[in-house]
């Protein structure tokens, strides 16, 4: 029974399938704007990959730097505190000074109105817009986003962050007219629709490092990005450093668990 | 429920007689896993991913069950309570990505038991009981899996909730009202994510009743084998413990490294950037895709592209992606071949590495957006998936000419021992 009637269940199914291919067209729809879109270009940071991975303090500095002077402008950072930098080698008293220069939004403790205050370590770096609303009103209707998850929020991550920053350009001859940049859009090839709202956000010199590194566009590019991988997972050394432990404890249990498995079924052939 | 060699307990410690007097768990223990459960002496490594995914389960349990102490079911802050866990709570980003990955290798663990299941015919008498119970836990799994997955509130949560919820509004009449219903709104909302997070910690539990009868049902014909043939006398069979807990042991070895290996050096390999943003409902990512272990049945649900016989396209697709799982329900009177193993069927074992080549292009183009060569080639793997399962299979099992089989387990362990002291001595 269960036979026959499964035979034209699968009947029925395979004929709406080989009508749906024979009604599905072979060709896709062409898509011009694949044909200009590039691939990220690979940024190598000390943070990478399994082996001994760091954090680059004097870098993540930079890129701080790089971030509250140009970045934070229009782009908010909310799920990192000001304590948190002490991964980037601050010491208290310079995290306490730091957060001194940002102003918090407050209440005022006698009239309850709201005010604002100087910032403390545990407060979070504060957003350039009140809402998302005047967000918008001050940027062409487009939404900056976040940047604390973004180089984890972008197929490929801190490539992508990096190569949009230094990708801007001016548009391709042979770009067919329907791609080209409309009114306040800038063409960048990383982009996935090529044209961003965001203007070109980086010149030569823009800031002056402490460090006396020159700052190129493509120097504080890396260095924002390697900041933002840095905000985007905090604790991600530390993970790569817990995980050898795990991984060698738990090969010597293997190890250990083979060794009594051969020596139980020494004496039975199976 | 065993074999009457099986040795049986006897306690000899007092306290261990009051208890067994009183609640014999202990008794329980020793027959089910204990030396008091004679198992088959030849099984093979394929035989570990039942216990590997019972491991898989406690591991997502314990570190779920943590991670609901920090996390907080509410639309306006789920997104940044995940977060929260990940920078601010004490190894949180360690259960999180646990957790994360956790999912991953418990698909992973039974995806390679129930293949294990279709090319040595656990399935068929006496063993349908373990078959359809496993794949009541297979839906539980995949129903617990997809809420879990929404719970972060990211934008590949909300838009997955929005087109998986969607499935019930292709129902003609009553799809829409089902759909918001299940919802509890128009759109997945706060009400959604509450009723997700109360459902995804119910129903692992759930999953481990399931299971309890699995593992029951399993111990009462005992566990099939390599060969299939059934067990004959005591020496085909060797005491679960200590022989099976040594290389279960093992296998749990292998498996952590892999999972540790996934867990700490490569969190995020198999999630989606796109769940690092927080849920907008009003802005649709570029390409909605589930979570890997959903792609093969993805693909099934977006080939069928044609309204046939008064049913549309989008309907025809939901209910082959309920059929292609609920066939496996009727696998055991599919399949009328009284041969268990593919190592004498020699016939549906060709058919059975199809299956899994196939099983495998379906996925890879679940991955993939709407486009040629996608479509043809998921159109082309759906239709050779119902078609193993309705048409050919009981075909073959009809057609086919078994290869000839020893008479014994343990005939079958000499005859290999035999042939391998043989080309060794030869070699040497």
């Amino acid at each position: 029974m269960v036979r026959p009637l499964g035979f034209l269940v699968g009947l029925g199914f395979i004929t709406a399938l080989v009508l749906a291919i024979f009604t599905t067209p072979l060709s896709n729809e062409a898509n011009v704007a694949h044909e200009f879109h590039k691939h990220p270009r690979h940024l190598k940071l000390a943070s990478d990959g399994i082996v001994l991975p760091h954090w680059d303090k004097a870098q993540l500095q930079r890129g701080m730097q790089v971030y509250k002077e140009v970045c934070s402008a229009c782009h908010s950072l909310h799920l990192v505190a000001f304590r948190d930098i002490a991964d980037l080698g601050y010491t208290e008293g310079q995290i306490k000074t730091f957060a001194k220069g940002f102003q918090v939004p407050s209440i005022n403790p006698d009239t309850g109105e709201p005010a604002t205050r100087d910032g403390l370590s545990s407060d979070y770096f504060p957003s350039p817009y009140a809402n998302e609303t005047a967000a918008r009103a001050a940027n062409n209707n487009a939404l900056p986003p976040d940047l604390s998850l973004i180089t984890k929020a972008r197929e490929g991550g801190k490539d992508y962050v990096y190569s949009l920053l230094t990708g801007f350009q001016n548009p391709p001859k042979n770009l067919p007219a329907e791609l080209k940049p409309g009114t306040g859009l800038h063409y960048n090839p990383y982009f996935a629709n090529l044209n961003l709202a965001m203007a070109p956000p980086l010149a030569p010199n823009q800031v002056t490092y402490a460090d006396g590194t020159k700052a190129t566009v493509d120097q504080m590019s890396k260095d924002v990005t390697a900041f933002l991988v840095w905000t985007a997972e905090p604790k991600l050394i530390k993970r790569i450093q817990v995980g050898y432990a795990v991984f060698f404890f738990l090969l010597i249990f293997t190890v250990l668990t083979y060794l009594s498995y051969r020596n139980i079924w020494a004496d039975k052939k199976h | 429920m065993s074999f009457p060699w099986a040795k049986p307990y006897e306690p000899t410690h007092p306290l261990m007689k009051w208890m067994d007097e009183k609640l014999p768990i202990p008794r329980l223990v020793y027959n089910a896993t204990g030396p008091g459960y004679p198992v088959p002496r030849n099984l093979n490594y394929f035989w570990n991913f039942g216990v590997l995914a019972g491991a898989a389960l406690m591991i997502q349990i314990i570190t779920g069950i943590v991670l609901a102490m920090h996390y907080a079911a509410n639309a306006s802050v789920a997104f940044n309570s995940v977060e929260h866990i990940m920078r601010d709570v004490n190894a949180g980003w360690f259960i999180r990505y646990a957790h994360m990955n956790g999912a991953s290798m418990f698909f992973i663990v039974v995806y390679l038991h129930i293949f294990r299941g279709l090319y040595y015919g656990s399935y068929k008498a006496p063993r349908e009981m373990v078959w359809l119970l496993g794949v009541v836990i297979f839906l539980l799994m995949m129903a617990t899996a997809f809420m879990g997955y929404v719970l972060p509130w990211g934008q590949m949560s909300f838009w997955g909730a929005q087109v998986i919820t969607g499935f019930f509004s292709a129902i003609p009449i009553v799809g829409e009202p089902v759909r918001e219903w299940l919802l509890g709104g128009f759109v997945p909302d706060n009400a959604t994510l509450n009723r997700f997070f109360s459902l995804h910690y119910l129903l692992p539990f759930v999953i481990l009743g399931v299971i309890i009868l699995h593992i029951w049902a399993l111990h009462i014909p005992g566990s099939s084998n390599p060969t299939g043939i059934e067990v004959k006398d005591e020496q085909d069979t060797v005491p679960f413990h200590p022989y099976y807990t040594a290389k279960d042991g093992f296998g749990v070895g292998i498996f952590l490294l892999i999972f540790v290996a996934l867990t700490f050096f490569s969190p995020n390999a198999l999630g989606h950037a796109d769940n690092y943003i927080p849920a907008n409902s009003l802005s649709t990512p570029a390409h909605i895709v589930p979570e890997w272990y959903f792609l093969p049945f993805y693909a099934i649900l977006k080939a069928f592209t044609f309204n046939f016989l008064w049913i549309d396209a989008k309907l025809w697709g939901v209910i082959a992606m309920f059929g292609s799982i609920a066939l496996l329900f009727f696998l055991p009177w599919l399949d009328s071949s009284p041969i268990k193993s593919s190592n004498y069927r020699p016939l549906y074992r060709i058919f059975f590495w199809i299956l899994v080549v196939d099983v495998l292009l379906l996925g890879w183009c679940g991955m993939q957006p709407a486009e040629q060569p996608w479509v043809i080639l998921s159109q082309l793997g759906a239709i050779y998936y119902f078609a193993h399962f309705l048409v050919i299979l009981p075909i073959v099992s009809r057609i086919e000419r078994p290869l000839p089989m020893p008479n014994s387990i343990t005939e079958a362990v000499l005859a290999k021992h035999a042939t391998d002291t043989a080309s060794a001595s030869a070699t040497a």
